[in-house]
């Protein structure tokens, strides 16, 4: 059973003259629990295919679907309760005025949860913060930090769905590695189901089952990670991103 | 989960500079307190703050303070050179001291500063958040109303309030705030516009928060560091413009010992009896670069350029 | 093989409220004509040694070195003017973004020719030419439509290869790169580096390439310095990376995820508080 299923989708920006069509024609799907990759150089619309799913983007025509349900051009709070997204830039996606309590408290109660208390340490028990994180401000906290502060946000409403976008692309090699693995740790106990963006070949073989390849805006391929280890591939496109990548 | 049930008492000093506070109420203070430690290092700052201080100090023990009643007229003692007996500043044309004037007359400048904080900031922090975050429309709408605003000079919307409305320091104050209240609507508007865009803006709507709480509680606590530089940096400018629609007859009425009103009445006696006009002068002048430089040292701790905040 | 660039003992360090901080403790290496790498990850000091050699660090930063010399002739006391006559001529710099190196109210074409006319007297139509020539050599197709063009018309891997060339004109003995390619998409920086690599040789200049991407760089460089705390922990030629003693290094080198050794978990760095109080490791 997909968990998430796109047809045809297309995104654009701007009207007539300025519109510049950001995604053109993507199908991917995901089965419940799986694990998949978008990758591409800049301006390949991968970020948009996440954005379009989350409801950020307004113009968009084709099918989404995500557990089943069919999107329509609005979200729903249920719908955020099961499909969240962390973020690229741990610097840029906390509020620099609200402290990691704040941050976590809000979410919780804008969900309806009643036992806050319980719920923000277990949270940060979760992502590997201990309670004297609680009540620090980003600008207290490292980039490894913010993101799992991040990552805690995205886990708040106990989602089925993860939608990481760069997750470890602004942070240096060090903390990727111990993000990468809190997120393989995260999705084995949580049971969720991962839609990943990078352009960073070797993070994605990592944590991802399969993969699809952009570029400007269409999916030129969609091959397993085994495939891609393996040079099986399709088309040269992927072939010229993978000899980028191994140097 | 409180300090003292986790750590040994602390000196106060170090509970206020910790790295890892432990309640709400602690993670807003050290946050208060590390904003109070970076403006202090201002020395400049810190005289700004200091005149202001006494400003305030002296307008609430005024009727202690003061040697003389400031309504009080002794024709006798009329034009009084500064140091004379018992009239330290000098008297003005109807015998009252001046010093003990400028010393009520502090009352009436904290006034007119209280009341145009809290309309005309506050004000176009409402139309500015609102019209920059809501777009379309409402944002067209409410920008063409602040430009028509704007476009009112002060003076003339001053002068059609007294007509309308009589003279006095309430309508002044009015006309000022009227006037004051698009410049930032304009500031409240732009910061909106960019932090609208940020990750941090998608994420908490990402949790389903509504419109309102968005701009209460994520976009006003950003908004509000500029604004209130901004404030006090016009807060010059707005005594000024106060103290010239005193010196136009516009603003407080006689007997009031408005500083504007006071330089007014100087004016004819300024080339024989300089200090009637002179002290209120300065006494106008100290508070508006205390204001300036507060808002210097405040603009270096709210709104730092070198990237940290 | 002489030594363009002698640095012995630099260090760098901030005044803060609380305290002095050293970003960059005590280090040594000599440059010649070669590809030197420093590699480190952010608050290493690897920025902040690019920037002293130059002398761009502004008070409050205190820059010290036993020896700071460039063929010889000390920079450390030389008087700002005298370093004016340095950037760009004899040493030069390349930094991240494009977007943040070009003036975005210039044509690109004259930010060039600005930059040779600085260091060199010639007419403006002798530095246009100069400068189409220069766009030429960085393969850049069209050099004369380029030459008129805005930084916002153009991509990033154009936009840093007009960096290129706008800091290689004046004809400078050594070139600073301070993560060139980091803000490039992976297809573009290979051809960005071929560029930098084929000026480099054929004018005889040396190269700090300072990045974060270890990979990178020692596919890149001749010798990799690796910092960690504003010290160099370990040196060693390019093509024996794999044969690191430093934990730091090693450490580096196993976190990363690798398409053709898949693992279940990556293994994380410990950090040895020992390795920030080592001596620096002279290169």
């Amino acid at each position: 059973m997909n968990e998430i299923l796109i047809e045809n989708l297309n995104v654009w920006f701007g009207e007539h003259d300025e519109r510049v069509d950001a995604v053109k024609g993507a199908n991917l799907s995901v089965p419940k629990g799986g694990s998949f990759g978008l990758v591409g150089e800049s301006g390949s619309g991968k970020s948009t295919i996440l954005r379009a799913i989350m409801g950020l983007a307004l113009t968009w025509n084709g099918k989404m679907e995500v557990g089943g349900e069919t999107l329509g051009p609005k979200r729903t709070r249920t719908f955020y309760r099961k499909v969240q997204m962390v973020f690229q830039d741990p610097y840029a996606s906390l509020h620099p005025r609200h402290s990691v309590d704040q941050v976590l408290s809000e979410t919780l109660s804008l969900h309806g949860f009643d036992d806050i208390e319980t719920r923000i340490a277990k949270l940060l028990d979760d992502v590997g913060l201990g309670p004297s994180f609680r009540f620090r401000y980003p600008h207290q906290l490292s980039g490894g930090q913010r993101q799992r502060v991040a990552i805690a946000r995205a886990l708040a409403p106990e989602p089925e769905v993860l939608l990481l976008d760069e997750p470890t692309s602004a942070l240096d090699v060090s903390v990727q590695a111990e993000i990468l693995n809190l997120l393989t740790d995260l999705r084995a106990e949580h049971k969720l189901t991962y839609l990943m963006v990078s352009h960073d070949l070797a993070v994605v073989g990592h944590i991802c089952s399969d993969i699809a390849v952009m570029q400007l805006g269409e999916i030129v391929e969609t091959l397993t990670v085994e495939d891609m280890r393996a040079m099986r591939t399709t088309h040269p496109y992927t072939k010229h991103l993978l000899e980028s990548s191994l140097l | 989960m409180s300090v003292s049930d986790t750590l040994p008492k602390p000196g106060l000093r170090e509970w206020l500079l910790t790295d890892t506070p432990t309640s709400r109420r602690h993670a807003k203070a050290t946050v208060i307190y590390q904003a109070w430690l970076s403006f202090k290092r201002n020395p400049m700052a810190m005289i700004g703050l200091g005149i202001l201080v006494f400003l305030v100090l002296v307008a609430a023990f005024a009727a202690i303070l003061a040697p003389h009643d400031p309504f009080t007229q002794d024709l006798a003692a009329r034009l009084q050179p500064p140091l004379s007996e018992g009239y330290i500043l000098g008297s003005d044309s109807l015998g009252r001291d001046i010093l003990s004037r400028l010393i009520y007359g502090s009352r009436i400048t904290l006034y007119i500063v209280t009341l145009v904080t809290i309309l005309a900031p506050v004000v176009g922090l409402f139309v500015g958040t609102i019209a920059g975050y809501t777009g379309g429309w409402t944002d067209a709408i409410l920008m063409r109303i602040t430009d028509i605003f704007l476009a009112f000079p002060r003076l003339v919307l001053a002068l059609a309030f007294v007509a309308a409305l009589g003279a006095g320091i309430e309508n002044a104050v009015l006309a000022i705030s009227l006037t004051a209240w698009p410049a930032y609507a304009r500031i409240a508007r732009a910061e909106t516009l960019t932090i609208r865009n940020t990750d941090y803006i998608h994420a908490v709507k990402l949790q389903g928060a509504g419109p309102l709480r968005i701009i209460i509680k994520h976009i006003w606590p950003l908004c509000i560091s500029s604004l209130v530089v901004r404030v006090t940096l016009d807060m010059a400018g707005i005594i000024l413009a106060a103290a010239g629609l005193g010196f136009l007859g516009l603003g407080a009425q006689p007997p009031s010992p408005e500083w504007g009103a006071m330089i007014s009445e100087g004016r004819r006696f300024i080339l024989d009896h300089w200090w009637i006009a002179t002290m209120p002068g300065l006494a106008i002048f100290t508070v508006s670069l205390a204001f300036n430089l507060l808002g210097d040292g405040l603009r270096d701790v709210l709104d730092p350029k070198d990237g940290t905040s | 093989m002489s030594n363009l660039l002698d640095v012995q003992n630099l260090w760098v360090k901030f005044p803060t409220r609380t305290g002095v901080f050293d970003a960059v403790r005590g280090i040594n290496f000599k440059l010649g004509q070669e590809r030197l790498g420093i590699v480190g990850e952010s608050g290493s000091g690897k920025s902040m040694t690019g920037r002293a050699i130059l002398r761009l660090i502004r008070s409050p930063g205190i820059v010290t070195a036993d020896k700071m010399d460039l063929e010889g002739v000390d920079l450390m006391s030389r008087t700002e003017k005298e370093m004016r006559a340095v950037r760009g001529k004899k040493i030069s710099m390349i930094m991240q973004d494009p977007k943040f190196s070009l003036n975005p109210v210039m044509r690109v074409g004259q930010q060039i020719s600005e930059a040779y006319r600085l260091h060199a007297k010639v007419s403006k139509s002798e530095a246009k030419r100069k400068s189409i020539e220069m766009l030429e050599a960085v393969a850049i197709r069209d050099p004369e439509r380029v030459y008129n063009m805005y930084p916002h018309e153009v991509s990033g891997g154009m936009g840093q290869r007009i960096m290129i060339a706008m800091m290689l004109i004046p004809d400078p003995k050594i070139m600073i790169a301070d993560e060139p390619t980091s803000a490039l998409d992976v297809s573009v920086q290979m051809q960005v580096l071929e560029i930098m690599d084929k000026l480099v040789k054929e004018r005889g200049m040396g190269l700090i390439f300072i990045s974060h991407d270890l990979n990178l760089v020692s596919s890149f460089c001749d010798r990799v310095l690796i910092m960690y705390a504003g010290r160099v922990v370990e040196t060693l030629a390019a093509d024996k990376l794999h044969e690191a003693q430093h934990p730091y290094t090693q450490g580096l080198l196993n976190s990363l995820p690798r398409l053709d050794a898949p693992t279940d978990r990556l293994q994380v760095l410990q950090r040895d508080p020992a390795w920030a109080n080592e001596p620096s490791v002279s290169a």
